[in-house]
């Protein structure tokens, strides 16, 4: 049984960092009603972002364990600096139109983004593999873990620990969840929506940038990043229940065992199994597992 | 003028969790009759026509037109039977012109299942639409996209589509409202004059007292899910109850 | 109405102008008209549903349906006859799209576009884990023949243009058509008052199936054509990112007129071929730059552009 060990060692592992994207993602939607496909793109930018300064960083010679530090500086800034751009220079001027209009122009966005980190960037792979090796590994079992993994499953769960207490026990998450149940209410009572869509915005491209950032040196940053990402975060999200955290964290661990499944048992089944997922909770809970249905104003 | 029964509603009951918006509704409605429903707001008079109309499902009772069993049919269904309603808030095709709505309407009516493949714009249709629209007197606006006329136009144009069909029972959610008030006579006027002609029975909720006085034959007055009173209008209108909970106390 | 005839008139000129200009056209803009039509004849369906308000993010799976069938006609069933292959590639993609059309006129907005998107995903991974088809090379598609012979490559190429330039027509005549009958109608309505339509006695699931399954067609015949052009099959056809092209095209044709869709990715092939040669590097950014354009500023496509300045000369 030291395959299914390792499945659901991998499978936890992939999870971790599919929530801390996945929930940022489905903050903006439950918030905003705008599935932002450029999300791939905060992903790819926080990953690059923090290969190169982490890089950067270990040239000169600096001590090992500050690179930790850079990978949240650089997500971080590249949350803040992309979504200030985002929303305010593009989302607010489709406030009020279609989502399937919105989710075309973040799909617009994301194409963009693409090809500015490859211009960037260029086409080699930015390898950041330095901090991974910095913590040492556990054994468990038959499995030998590297404790980076181990601190991105902790991070995973920091992240949707504090969102999720930050959302239902805080005033500033309770305005939040109003706006979430019924925009033009909240407006009504008093609080200021659009303040509230920048900042949730932020929050989730930091997020975005931070599955970047922490996976970075895990993975060969390379072109297409961010393609693949989305495909996966869009799945979660979706499987999960737009808007809501909880599902996000459902999500992620589905779809984490899955591929950790499909990649120990039938490799080439990776999408097939994930898409399969994907649609059969579509017809089922069209909103989700968790996810609930938005109730039709008449 | 009883006629045969067109509409036998039995022990209709409705419930939103613990909140009774039916209360065990016992009403007969017979061919040709033009009957009033009045009540305060939330009595139930518009969950009484979306329950007949299919747009919810009572959680007990029967709902029989013309001998068929209602309840259960989706909207459509009821439709397409001949039970038609017009609504409070016009629902009409807002980016298409007037003329286009009707025209659906009618295309729509024209057979049962197949509306299909024939011509929108075909003469003949065009004709009996311009033609009803000059009957409800808003010929005027007919390449106007819906959107942009004037709250009482739609109103009309809401209430021409609900007759588009050939409609056995008509139900008009307060037709008179966003109307101004020198005008709501004429309005009532044209609707009643275009329904009369065509032998259907009208039932319409209303809160203006004096058209229910003027066009409502017979009044049903609800009050907290249940019906008060039923009866010819003067009687119903001049009960203290109603007097008490709907009307309010009036002029003797 | 003096559009409709207009709207006839128009094709039939175009079709004369296109099939003359088979005869002159180099190469590669042979090439590259037939693949823009039959991008165009899948964008036509996206028209339609576009009306009505929903997006299919993934109607490359009725494209990759058509194209697959052709490859597989050809490989184990060795039809090569184009007019059949195109025939066979309709059914196929038909005969789907009635059969998930049941399911898909339950979903609006947003989820349409997920259910979709999720269908054709389904369909990318099958192939790409199918060896027999493959797998992520896919396979090449024997050369087509027209009523048994095959002829040179030069004229079997001239033939294929033709049947396209014939079914681009044929099918903006057809949808034209049904746009102009009340069940055509039925999508504006829908898109406006979804509620109107039930209480008017029609079932809205199903102009939305009829919509689909249209849709289907449309795909796989032009799935079926890419597939005898290009030579070559592979589950790319199927991903999501073929899908998103599909769609851009139709945001930047406009819904305006059965002809917009076919301008519009005519248009895309010109700026694709030409960005791939001189700027490949930044083709996804021009994309993106455009997208982003005509949903700022030109919301009805560039056939309310060209509408627009008709109305003023």
């Amino acid at each position: 049984m030291a395959t299914l060990a390792f499945i659901v060692a991998d499978g936890v592992i992939y999870a971790s960092w599919l929530l801390i994207v996945a929930v940022g993602m489905t903050l903006v939607y439950g918030v905003m009603r705008i599935l932002n496909v450029a999300h791939g793109s905060l992903y790819a930018l926080g990953a690059y972002t923090a290969a190169t300064m982490v890089g950067a960083w270990f040239q000169r010679g600096y001590a090992p364990l500050g690179s930790f530090a850079l990978l949240l500086v650089a997500a971080l800034v590249v949350g803040l600096v992309m979504g200030l751009i985002l929303e305010l220079g593009l989302l607010r001027f489709l406030h009020g139109r279609d989502e399937v209009v919105v989710v075309l122009a973040t799909y617009a966005t994301f194409l963009i983004l693409e090809d500015v980190i490859q211009l960037i960037w260029g086409v080699e792979a930015r390898p950041a593999p330095q901090p991974y090796s910095l913590l040492g590994t556990t054994t468990v079992g038959p499995l030998l873990l590297n404790n980076y993994d181990l601190a991105l499953i902790a991070l995973a769960l920091l992240v949707g620990g504090v969102g999720w207490w930050a959302l239902t026990r805080t005033i500033a998450g309770k305005l939040l969840l109003a706006v979430i149940f019924d925009r033009e209410m909240a407006e009504a009572c008093g609080i200021n929506v659009r303040r509230v869509f920048l900042v949730t915005f932020l929050i989730g491209s930091v997020l975005g940038a931070l599955g970047g950032a922490s996976t970075a040196p895990m993975i060969s940053v390379s072109r297409g990043l961010g393609v693949d990402v989305i495909v996966l975060a869009f799945a979660v999200v979706v499987i999960g229940g737009l808007g809501s955290i909880p599902g996000a964290l459902l999500g992620a661990a589905v779809i984490g065992l899955s591929r950790a499944a499909a990649v120990h048992l039938l490799p080439q089944a990776e999408v097939f199994a994930i898409y399969l997922i994907m649609t059969l909770v579509l017809i089922v809970r069209p909103y989700g597992l968790l996810g609930h249905e938005r109730l039709r104003k008449v | 003028m009883t006629g045969s029964p067109v509409l036998e509603v039995r022990r209709l009951t409705k419930l939103f969790d613990q909140v009774v918006a039916a209360r065990d509704i016992d009403v007969t409605i017979a061919t040709e009759e033009v009957v009033s429903i009045i009540g305060a707001n939330g009595a139930g008079k518009t969950t009484f026509v979306n329950l007949v109309t299919g747009y919810t499902h009572p959680s007990g009772g029967s709902i029989r037109f013309r001998g068929q069993e209602l309840v259960g049919l989706p909207p459509r269904e009821i439709t397409r039977l001949g039970v038609c309603r017009s609504f409070q808030m016009p629902q009409v095709f807002s980016t298409m012109s007037v003329l286009e709505n009707l025209m659906i309407a009618h295309g729509l009516s024209d057979r049962g299942r197949g509306a299909g493949l024939s011509a929108l714009a075909s003469r003949d249709r065009v004709e009996a639409c311009a033609e009803l629209l000059s009957v409800y007197r808003i010929e005027a606006y007919r390449d106007r996209p819906a959107a942009l006329v004037p709250q009482g136009v739609r109103k009309l144009l809401d209430i021409a589509m609900a007759t588009a069909r050939e409609a056995t029972l008509l139900f008009l959610d307060e037709p008179t409202s966003g109307i101004a008030t020198e005008e709501k006579f004429a309005v009532m006027d044209i609707v009643m004059a275009a329904l009369a002609e065509r032998k259907a029975t009208v039932v319409f909720i209303e809160h203006d007292i004096d058209i229910v006085e003027r066009y409502g034959r017979r009044v049903l007055a609800f009050h907290e899910g249940g019906i008060l009173a039923d009866g010819p209008a003067a009687d119903v209108l001049g009960d203290a109850r109603v007097r008490e909970h709907v009307t309010g106390r009036r002029r003797a | 109405m003096p559009a409709r005839d207009r709207t006839g008139a128009a094709l039939a000129g175009a079709f004369v102008v296109f099939v003359a200009a088979g005869f002159f056209l180099p190469s590669w803009a042979v090439s590259l008209v037939i693949l823009s039509l039959a991008r165009g004849i899948v964008a036509l369906g996206l028209v339609v549903q576009f009306r009505s308000g929903l997006v299919s993010f993934g109607q490359a799976l009725f494209f990759a349906i058509g194209g697959y069938a052709v490859g597989l006609a050809g490989l184990k069933l060795r039809l090569t006859d184009m007019i059949v292959l195109t025939v066979i590639g309709v059914a196929a993609a038909t005969l789907l799209g009635a059969g998930l059309g049941f399911l898909m006129r339950r979903y609006r907005e947003i989820f349409f576009a997920m259910l979709s998107l999720g269908f054709s995903m389904l369909f990318y991974g099958l192939l790409v884990k199918t060896e027999t088809l493959g797998s992520t090379d896919g396979f090449n598609v024997p050369a087509p023949t027209i009523f048994g012979a095959r002829l040179s490559a030069l004229a079997t190429r001239t033939l294929l243009y033709d049947l396209t330039v014939a079914a681009a027509a044929g099918a903006a005549l057809a949808v034209h058509w049904y746009l102009g009958t009340i069940l055509g109608r039925l999508d504006t309505a829908l898109r406006d008052n979804e509620v109107r339509v039930e209480y008017l006695g029609y079932a809205p699931g199903r102009v939305i199936h009829v919509q689909y399954v249209l849709g289907a067609a449309l795909a796989g015949g032009a799935g079926a054509l890419t597939a005898m052009a290009v030579g070559h099959i592979d589950p790319s056809m199927a991903y999501w990112t073929t899908s998103g092209e599909l769609v851009f095209v139709t945001i930047l044709s406009g819904t305006g007129s059965v002809l917009a869709p076919f301008l519009g990715s005519l248009v895309f092939g010109l700026l694709q071929t030409y960005a791939l040669q001189y700027a490949p590097s930044v083709w996804q950014m021009i994309l993106g730059v455009a997208l982003l354009a005509i949903i700022l500023h030109l919301p009805g496509g560039l056939w309310s552009a060209l509408e627009r300045n008709r109305a003023r000369a």
